[in-house]
């Protein structure tokens, strides 16, 4: 037996993983069971947390309350713009990307890679910088004789920023799996009467979907829980789930009422990412082993 | 006018000039190979013809049209890649069925023609089945009948079985031949195996260095090599010194300005003392069918093969006598290309 397989059996593989489970139980189980407890706790303004004292009144009221449907509605449908237009300019960026000669590739992937060195909260400043009310793109609105357009805190900001930031989270994946195909499949679609396009739709893509798909889940959760880019580049007005939670926790200093949104938040984007890796990886599991 | 035809053909990539002004014509129904070294520009010849590679110079006609810089799709040729490049995705009746759906052929005409040419690549019983669950040589089977399947004038097949192991290798060989044979197609090979180019070409092309070298047909190729590299790189050759006698026979001769070249299979060993040359075996090699021996003599030394015929082979250190028939000598010319 090797002795990796003899890690696996043994109690030698516990022993092994301990360092990285005990870190994965510390920092993530037992934060998210603390949350959980607290979202049934009991709040009154004048009192504070109660944490003797269990309720599901905070998501009777979420349930309840229009409100927060709007916030969630519209957490769900920035994160879906985003996410396919990542697919939009993410999967041919990395196929043109992969196709590149020497020097310019390497060139080309770092530099899609540099952002994610920066904080994002710099870079949202940037774009606030640029989009704002005087900003560079109004200031030459102006210059051509337009009228100055509001695009600071609204969905369009929030938008673009998103998938500024989440790019390289959908490039990377699909990067990957481009690396897996064989050129030669499709000079054989080609000499076999397919047009480049064909190529592209019956070749290639379906081979990338893997990549594909884990860049959309990649980036639709890491945008439906984003927090610092909807907080300054959407304003009081464009609030999203997280930016919901820091005002529950910060401003109401309800605690409580918090968790309950940030759990509820947990759930849905599961639900939502499960059910769609399951759509598409149904569909390529049996081609694609 | 033959079916095939380069002419002049060149590609050059920057300063290197990948193939030279090559002339080539194959008849209709002909098997052809390109044999050469990696790097004499076999494979970019090839891709040329597929269209994969632009043409710097030259032209390429296919029955009597000018194809030079028709796109790949346009020119309707069976293409099977040294990868297989088989589409992972699809089973292997859509990989076949492929090129007839680009074409849209009806579905009846279609399930009808895939059903034919699996059965003639005898994978009729895999259709349902995906590329990642066959083997090499079934992958190399999905990839000439998805070729094939559209009937194309002309079939390319590069380096098709050097990803085989040589057992398979082998059978494909025969199978590859039997297949071409039965379809009657022309068809094109671009290997840098002599004896899979020997086996079953009606003629093999040698390439060197961008240029062809020699075209002969298999036997001819093996007996009359034109020069040193073309004798060494097809089957094994010892290359002897010689002359030209008073009456003009070529003879071997120390100190001779002619290169000649004298196949080990035609060398006989007799008795030491007898024959032309004098020698002592160095080493031995045991092929199976053959004895592989190496004899050191005045001229250096030299590769007999013996066939094992059953009796005991010689011994190392033995001394033997060497002889052959003069006839067989070959005069090889100078390289004109570097190799």
């Amino acid at each position: 037996m090797s002795t990796l397989a003899a890690a696996r059996q043994g109690r030698q593989g516990y022993l092994l993983s301990a360092p990285a489970l005990t870190l994965y139980v510390c920092l993530l189980v037992i934060p998210l069971l603390l949350t959980l407890v607290l979202s049934f706790n009991v709040f009154d303004y004048s009192s504070g947390i109660n944490g003797d004292a269990y309720t599901v009144d905070h998501y009777s009221s979420l349930l309840g309350d229009p409100y927060f449907y709007e916030i969630f509605l519209r957490t769900f449908w920035i994160s879906a713009l985003t996410t396919l237009l990542c697919v939009v300019i993410g999967v041919p960026e990395a196929y043109i990307l992969s196709r590149m000669g020497a020097p310019w590739r390497s060139i080309f992937l770092i530099l899609i890679l540099t952002p994610l060195l920066i904080s994002v909260v710099v870079r949202a400043f940037g774009w606030s910088l640029l989009l704002g009310a005087d900003g560079l793109v109004n200031q030459t609105l102006q210059a051509f004789g337009g009228s100055p357009m509001k695009l600071l805190y609204t969905p369009f900001a929030v938008v673009i920023a998103l998938v500024h930031v989440m790019l390289p989270f959908m490039i990377i994946p699909v990067w990957t799996s481009l690396q897996k195909l064989d050129p030669a499949a499709e000079q054989a679609a080609l000499s076999l009467g397919a047009s480049h396009l064909t190529v592209m739709r019956k070749v290639v893509l379906p081979q990338i979907m893997p990549g594909v798909l884990s860049g959309t889940l990649i980036v639709f959760g890491l945008a439906a829980s984003s927090f610092a880019i909807p907080g300054l580049l959407g304003g009081r007005r464009i609030k999203m789930v997280a930016t919901l939670i820091y005002d529950q926790y910060l401003s109401e200093l309800n605690w409580p009422m918090g968790a309950a949104i940030a759990v509820a938040l947990l759930l849905l984007n599961l639900l939502i990412m499960l059910s769609w890796n399951r759509m598409i990886e149904g569909r390529y599991k049996k081609s694609l082993g | 006018m033959a079916f095939v035809q380069l002419e002049g053909l060149g590609k050059c990539y920057g300063a290197i000039d990948a193939v030279v002004a090559t002339n080539l014509s194959v008849e209709k129904g002909e098997f052809v190979s390109l044999l050469g070294p990696s790097g004499c520009g076999k494979t970019t010849t090839l891709q040329m013809i597929a269209g994969f590679v632009e043409v710097t110079s030259g032209r390429i006609l296919l029955d009597g049209r000018d194809i030079t810089h028709a796109k790949p799709a346009s020119r309707g040729l069976g293409v099977v890649f040294q990868s297989y490049a088989l589409f992972p995705h699809m089973t292997v009746s859509d990989n076949v069925a492929f090129g007839l759906r680009m074409r849209k052929v009806p579905n009846g005409e279609l399930q009808q023609r895939v059903d034919r040419v699996l059965k003639l690549v005898r994978l009729d019983k895999h259709a349902e089945r995906y590329p990642r669950e066959l083997s090499g040589g079934q992958r190399q089977r999905v990839a000439l009948a998805r070729a094939l399947v559209i009937e194309p004038p002309v079939l390319l097949l590069d380096e098709p079985l050097s990803n085989l192991d040589a057992n398979l290798r082998e059978e494909m060989q025969f199978e590859i031949r039997r297949i071409q044979r039965e379809v009657g197609i022309t068809t094109l090979m671009v290997t840098h195996d002599q004896s899979e180019a020997l086996s079953i070409s009606d003629r093999v092309v040698v390439m060197q260095a961008g240029r062809i070298t020699q075209i002969d047909a298999p036997y001819t190729l093996y007996e009359h090599p034109r020069t040193e590299f073309i004798s060494g790189f097809v089957g094994k050759a010892n290359l002897l010194p010689g002359a030209r006698d008073s009456v003009g026979v070529v003879q071997v001769s120390t100190g001779g300005d002619l290169t000649l070249s004298l196949r080990p299979e035609k060398i006989d060993l007799r008795e030491t003392g007898q024959g032309r040359l004098q020698g002592q075996i160095v080493s031995r090699f045991f092929l199976g069918s053959q004895w592989l021996y190496g004899v050191s003599t005045a001229l250096g030394e030299l590769c007999v093969v013996r066939r094992n015929d059953g009796s005991a082979p010689m011994n190392e250190g033995t001394a033997v006598g060497l002889d052959w028939d003069a006839t067989l000598l070959r005069v090889l010319s100078v390289d004109e290309v570097p190799a």
